[in-house]
């Protein structure tokens, strides 16, 4: 197993960016760890892309239409409600 | 079905109001109340049983279970927590009767993010930009990521964004899926969800991240689509 390269002036790399993401749009880094994130942000076009990508992610989860209750399961439920309602 | 000639989403926001109509016999108020969570309660509930049918009879059970504790119900908790959780608990042990319950019970105990299961096809999606060979601290993007297209207007192309988003929702792992149906299908706070899957902040957030990640690269292949000679990801889970 070789032994990691010394790490070039502590720097905060684009991998460990991927990995923070989510902590960065959950509000929940560190003020220390937001601080050098968004210092990182400012200086990598590919990570301001990825941020940018995680949020269009979001943006278009939130906007999925959503197929609502099948007609068969609507009646079977309406049926237990008419029965406890009079049972 | 007189309810469908009811206005939509008129479930009263007041929700004392709402319950006393549910203990009242308001069918209209408890079809809106199905119309509302059904489908959500379906799909947490198929991340602890073993295929949908099963599901959508826990979910049918539950609906029953409300109805008839709903008398009880002291509102220490939201309406919502309360109807989760016993679907949560339903769910479970019918996992459980079935020799199925492999979710979150899995979970339960871990407190440290360390602890959390790997994720091969996770490590994958990151194996697609960062070059393990050149040693953790060399990590940089192999290749930028690529701009996408702003979001189409266009019904179409739209339609397709989201047969392959809920492709891609639908083969995440289960526990995985459950937490980006919540958060981000459904609109529920990280603390919701948490309550309602018995899960660490922590936790809740590793799936999330996991979850958003693959959706996020299946997005990224639907925009711009590489030659399938550099796509890695060939594994798909069981």
């Amino acid at each position: 197993m070789t032994t990691p390269t010394s790490h070039p002036h502590d720097e905060f790399t684009c991998k460990e960016f991927v990995a923070l993401v989510t902590q960065y749009l959950e509000k929940t880094l560190t003020p220390l760890q937001q601080a050098t994130f968004e210092a990182h942000l400012t200086d990598c076009e590919g990570c301001a892309t990825y941020l940018e990508q995680m949020r269009q992610t979001v943006q278009i989860l939130g906007r999925l239409d959503e197929s609502s209750v099948p007609a068969e399961g609507k009646d079977r439920l309406l049926q237990a409600f008419r029965k406890w309602k009079y049972e | 079905m007189n309810f469908n000639q009811q206005e939509p989403n008129a479930l009263p926001t007041d929700e004392f109001e709402l319950i006393e109509l549910l203990r009242a016999g308001d069918e209209t108020a408890f079809m809106l109340l199905v119309e509302k969570y059904h489908r959500t309660m379906v799909r947490l509930a198929v991340s602890y049983v073993r295929d949908i049918r099963i599901a959508e009879e826990v979910v049918q059970d539950v609906w029953v279970g409300v109805l008839r504790g709903v008398h009880r119900f002291e509102g220490r908790s939201s309406l919502k927590t309360w109807i989760f959780r016993i679907l949560t608990n339903c769910a479970k042990s019918r996992g459980k009767h079935e020799g199925n319950y492999r979710l979150f019970a899995d979970y339960g105990n871990f407190v440290k993010a360390d602890n959390m299961p790997d994720d091969d096809e996770y490590a994958t999606t990151l194996a697609q930009y960062f070059d393990p060979s050149e040693g953790e601290w060399l990590d940089h993007w192999l290749d930028f990521p690529q701009q996408w297209p702003s979001l189409p207007e266009e019904q179409a192309i739209w339609q397709e964004i989201q047969a392959c988003v809920r492709q891609r929702i639908d083969q995440l792992p289960p526990n995985q899926r459950a937490v980006i149906t919540l958060r981000d299908l459904e609109g529920w706070t990280a603390h919701e969800v948490c309550t309602t899957l018995e899960i660490s902040q922590e936790n809740q957030r590793i799936l999330l991240h996991r979850a958003r990640s693959k959706v996020r690269l299946a997005l990224e292949q639907y925009f711009n689509p590489v030659p399938q000679a550099s796509l890695k990801e060939e594994e798909s889970s069981p």
